[in-house]
């Protein structure tokens, strides 16, 4: 969906080959999310399918054109905002939900572990930043504070969990000390 | 070297109500380098910047500012090198309010024996680094929260200084304002200076070329040297 809603977008500026759509869709997500021509072929195929682009000029040279289907449906999707779709299954979420009490895994160093790797990547995303020109890319700038948003939002639930865990610490340890306690109480 | 923390513990109280708030920290900063320094509330990161600054004195361990150490200098030799080779910026901008900006900005090199007539150029070259050259004569309450962050970064780089400690700068201010505000003490350490920045905000931490992480006052981690973005490339 996102990748033909793109092409629309880029063919709505003018019409384009295949080739070309692949370069400026790069160029605008400063190559993050690469795309392979067969694939844009593809898109555009379903794309004529429904009628929201037609061949431009003699239809000999491959180069496209966006209908008024097309412009109606990319404005639809500008105007619609996007549904909230269902959580998937996170890879990371349930890693630390095995760790948890899990005899010879600390789930503080799982986290710690994570934290990490997940501040490196933030300082590979501030470095693109602080090298990219405001001027010249601001959707490059929209795709980098995106990537950099997410991972934050990972690190500061890792420190949610991380402080949950040290609460939590505590109160089982005394919870177990209690028990030993009525325990001896008993006998 | 600008920075070397070795070994530093600091110890509150004494006897059973002693708190350790830092435990064997050692922090190197090197010329160009700005470091990160990570960790909840109560973790330390305020404490370690303290010392770093000669504004608290560690228990145990020692503090080198461009090779001197701290613990040898009088309370006087002390107070002087804080005001010609180290600045600091807080959270809470603590610029005078009956001061302009560029009084503000002129303010250590005047306490440090300089004329009004020979700190104000200089003040105003720093306002103009941060891009506020044209704002110099105004109040702090006639300038936006990012415009008195960043004459508080003025004033803490104003002279010779070289070692610059901010304590959460950017926590008062929204996203890309905060940005403006990392780029110039990025800008700082590029031109040869070093800087310690203290947050919470791993969003602003990535700023620096090393993270390193406090809990319970003991570091506990550190990123390296910062990766270049190839890294990135391979993560797809």
């Amino acid at each position: 969906m996102s990748v033909s809603m793109s092409i629309l977008a880029i063919l709505d500026d003018g019409p384009a080959y295949g080739l070309q759509l692949k370069n400026d869709f790069e160029t605008r997500t400063g190559s993050i999310w690469p795309l392979n021509v067969g694939q844009v072929y593809t898109t555009l195929s379903r794309l004529e399918r429904d009628g929201l682009v037609r061949p431009a000029g003699n239809g000999d040279d491959k180069s496209y054109q966006i209908t008024r289907e097309g412009r109606a449906r990319l404005m639809a999707w500008f105007d619609e905002p996007l549904e909230a779709r269902s959580p998937g299954r996170d890879e990371l979420v349930l890693k630390l939900i095995m760790a948890v009490g899990r005899k010879g895994v600390s789930a503080g160093d799982v986290i710690q572990a994570e934290r990490k790797a997940a501040i490196r990547q933030l300082q590979d995303y501030t470095k693109l930043k602080r090298e990219a020109d405001a001027a010249a890319n601001l959707g490059w700038l929209f795709l980098l504070d995106s990537l950099i948003f997410q991972t934050e939002a990972r690190v500061r639930w890792l420190d949610a969990c991380e402080a949950r865990l040290r609460r939590a610490r505590p109160f089982t340890q005394r919870a177990r000390r209690a028990a030993s306690d009525r325990e001896e109480v008993r006998r | 070297m600008i920075l070397e923390m070795t070994d530093v513990t600091r110890i509150h109280g004494s006897g059973h109500l002693a708190v350790q708030a830092l435990s064997r920290a050692t922090v190197m900063v090197d010329a160009g380098e700005l470091v990160a320094v990570m960790g909840p509330s109560g973790s330390g990161k305020t404490t370690l910047l303290s010392i770093a600054g000669g504004l608290d004195h560690q228990t145990s361990g020692t503090v080198l500012v461009e090779g001197v150490e701290l613990g040898s200098l009088s309370a006087a030799e002390l107070a002087r090198l804080r005001r010609r080779r180290i600045g600091y910026v807080f959270q809470q901008f603590n610029l005078i309010d009956g001061l302009t900006a560029a009084e503000n900005v002129s303010l250590p090199l005047e306490l440090d024996g300089a004329s009004v007539k020979e700190a104000r150029p200089q003040a105003l070259r720093a306002l103009e680094m941060v891009g506020l050259g044209d704002l110099a004569d105004r109040m702090p309450d006639d300038l936006s929260g990012g415009e008195q962050q960043r004459t508080a970064i003025a004033r803490a780089v104003v002279g010779d200084r070289i070692l610059l400690l901010a304590d959460e700068p950017t926590g008062a201010l929204d996203t890309v304002t905060g940005e403006t505000v990392l780029r110039l003490m990025r800008d700082h350490c590029d031109r040869g200076g070093g800087g310690v920045l203290v947050t919470h905000d791993a969003r602003f931490a990535a700023w620096g070329d090393r993270v390193i992480f406090l809990r319970d006052g003991s570091i506990v981690d550190q990123t390296d040297a910062q990766p270049g973005p190839e890294t990135l490339l391979n993560t797809r």
